[in-house]
């Protein structure tokens, strides 16, 4: 114990830093996972037929080992923080695509074809009815996605990239198992509290009427 | 805004953006004088030879042509799939026509704004279609909204529909959908339809998920609220008790075509065809009708088969009671030989009918 903490302090440069570049990549790819799968997954949930091969290409890309991914992007990107985010964004995409499609397809029909009935444009039932109405599954892809990320830059090292896996690959090559947990257990940290804040705002992006 | 040290293609952008709202903002405004103008006081919808095939070729409606009259309940009934929720959609454009045209007021719909026509047309869907994640009065609003009426005028109009329902606006209006019971839900669907004050008012089917007495108290309600407001509304539904007691007018469809139009009493007393008079159901004519108005047909287990008369004279079984006894009432009959077609059915006299009047006593009864 007495041990861990001394390597705490010791470290605390490089484990400030690598925390920082791991809070950085993953918010980085996650923001862009977004800003991707977010209106591909709306365009894709008024094109139904092509949700199928969209959802499946982003699925076999989920199906790649992460260690693999990085290793077959690097003969293309080469090293480097981009290496890592591309890696992280394909590992993004899936949940959050997955839960915006789901999200908007099961708004209940009839409830859109009221607002249709009713003389609204397809923006506005896309904007005052579906969205809101699947926010919450939206909500919930996006917190699977950030879990999923935060854990998977750990790898980021292994592309030069840094992150909290240095730490702990550094502490792996030398036997170092206080540096190990110094790096593993931040990550862990960061999982979990990542996972509590979104939680909460996936509760408060539920409408107030469907908590009923 | 426009300060020297701003970049050029910041000053494009921001003039570029001001032009645009001033653009939209006045497109805007043309919008809402349209769908006044286009509010007659009349609301009269024809369809004129109206055929819909749907993609995958089945046809739902076959050359219709029908007048809905204006200020009216008019109920839209038949089996299901007959098409009268097809025709119905029609009316605000939620589907569209193959071939034929639709009227409002002698003027085509088909180059409408679908969205502007909408907003001129209230509707009201099968199970609830309120929007769960809105409040009553942001639900009730809506249409009032998109029209751009101002806050008050809308703030108004909602209380004074919410009471015109019996449902307190101060206890209500802030709650959400799922916090209210189906009836309450359903009548703030009828409240949400009439917002945006439409002369036309569309109702699918808007009462059948509801439980019989709801059911029953929002039909005498819409039937008290239509004696206010005089809106032209057409209401589809496949129950033929709903459909008799509500309507003003009503519509009877058969696969894709249209069977008999008339009002509830032209329906029961003078069903225009075998259809129909199934449709209606033998029970529900009955008790429209008296005894004398029933046909032979129905009588047939007071038949004989051996003729102890002397006179006969043949009569086809589609003949009413009262022109049965009319005929056994002169002086060269005392049996009637009641045929199906051709076919000879079995022989009726006085005692007969007698009898089958004391059976039938409630029949009698109902319409005394």
């Amino acid at each position: 114990m007495t041990d861990f903490l001394d390597t705490l302090q010791s470290r605390s440069d490089l484990i400030q830093q690598a925390f920082f570049e791991h809070i950085y990549l993953s918010f980085v790819a996650l923001a862009i996972g977004v800003v991707i799968s977010l209106p591909l997954g709306i365009l894709i949930a008024r094109y139904r037929k092509f949700a199928e091969p969209v959802i499946g290409i982003t699925a076999v890309f989920q199906t790649i080992p992460s260690l693999a991914l990085f290793g077959f992007l690097v003969p293309l990107m080469g090293i480097g923080s981009n290496t890592a985010l591309i890696a992280l964004i394909i590992y993004a995409l899936l949940p959050i695509l997955r839960n915006t499609y789901t999200g908007i397809t099961s708004v209940d029909s009839s409830i859109i074809e009221a607002g249709r009935g009713m003389g609204m444009t397809k923006t506005q039932v896309l904007k005052q009815i579906e969205f809101p109405l699947a926010l919450p599954f939206i909500m919930a892809g996006i917190r699977t996605a950030t879990v999923l990320t935060v854990g998977i830059a750990t790898l980021a090292t292994f592309v030069g990239a840094g992150g909290l896996g240095d730490v702990i690959y550094r502490g792996l090559q030398s036997y170092n198992n206080s540096l190990v947990l110094a790096g593993a257990l931040p990550v862990a940290l960061l999982a979990i509290a990542f996972d509590l804040i979104l939680k909460f705002v996936e509760k408060k992006a539920t409408p107030k009427g469907m908590k009923i | 805004m426009y300060d020297n040290n701003q970049p050029i293609l910041t000053k494009l952008f921001l003039r570029k953006y001001l032009i645009l709202r001033i653009y939209f903002y006045k497109t805007g405004m043309s919008n809402k004088i349209d769908i006044r103008s286009y509010k007659g006081v009349d609301a009269v919808i024809r369809f004129d030879r109206v055929t819909k095939q749907f993609v995958d070729g089945t046809k739902a409606l076959k050359n219709v042509s029908v007048t809905i009259p204006t200020g009216k309940l008019t109920v839209i009934i038949g089996p299901s799939g007959c098409g009268k929720t097809t025709l119905m959609k029609m009316i605000n454009r939620l589907e569209d026509s193959t071939s034929g045209d639709i009227l409002i007021d002698e003027k085509s719909i088909r180059n409408r704004d679908e969205v502007e026509l909408r907003r001129s047309i209230g509707y009201v869907i099968q199970r609830i279609g309120l929007f769960p994640h809105m409040t009553i009065a942001k639900n009730v609003a809506l249409v009032p909204t998109l029209l751009g009426w101002t806050a008050e005028k809308t703030h108004h109009r909602v209380n004074e529909l919410m009471n015109m329902v019996g449902l307190d606006p101060d206890i209500y209006i802030n709650r959400f959908p799922l916090e209210l019971s189906g009836g309450q839900q359903q009548r703030v669907g009828v409240v949400r339809a009439l917002a945006g004050d439409p002369n036309i008012v569309l109702m699918d089917e808007p009462f059948s998920a509801l439980d019989p007495i709801s059911r029953e108290q929002l039909q005498e309600e819409l039937k008290n609220l239509q004696l206010q407001i005089h809106k032209t509304i057409v209401f589809v539904t496949h129950d033929m008790d709903e459909a008799l007691k509500i309507a003003d007018h009503m519509i009877v469809m058969r696969a894709g075509g249209i069977e008999q139009t008339g009002s509830p009493n032209e329906i029961i007393h003078k069903p225009a065809n075998d259809f129909v008079r199934q449709f209606i159901g033998l029970d529900r004519i009955n008790r429209q009708r008296s005894f004398g108005q029933r046909e032979l047909s129905e009588l047939s287990a007071y038949f004989f088969q051996a003729n102890t008369g002397q006179q006969i004279v043949s009569v086809k079984d589609s003949v009413d009671v009262s022109a049965a006894i009319e005929l056994l009432g002169q002086p060269n009959t005392d049996v009637l030989a009641v045929y199906h077609d051709e076919e000879f059915i079995g022989y009726v006299n006085q005692s007969g009918l007698l009898k089958a009047a004391l059976a039938m006593g409630e029949g009698v009864s109902a319409n005394d």
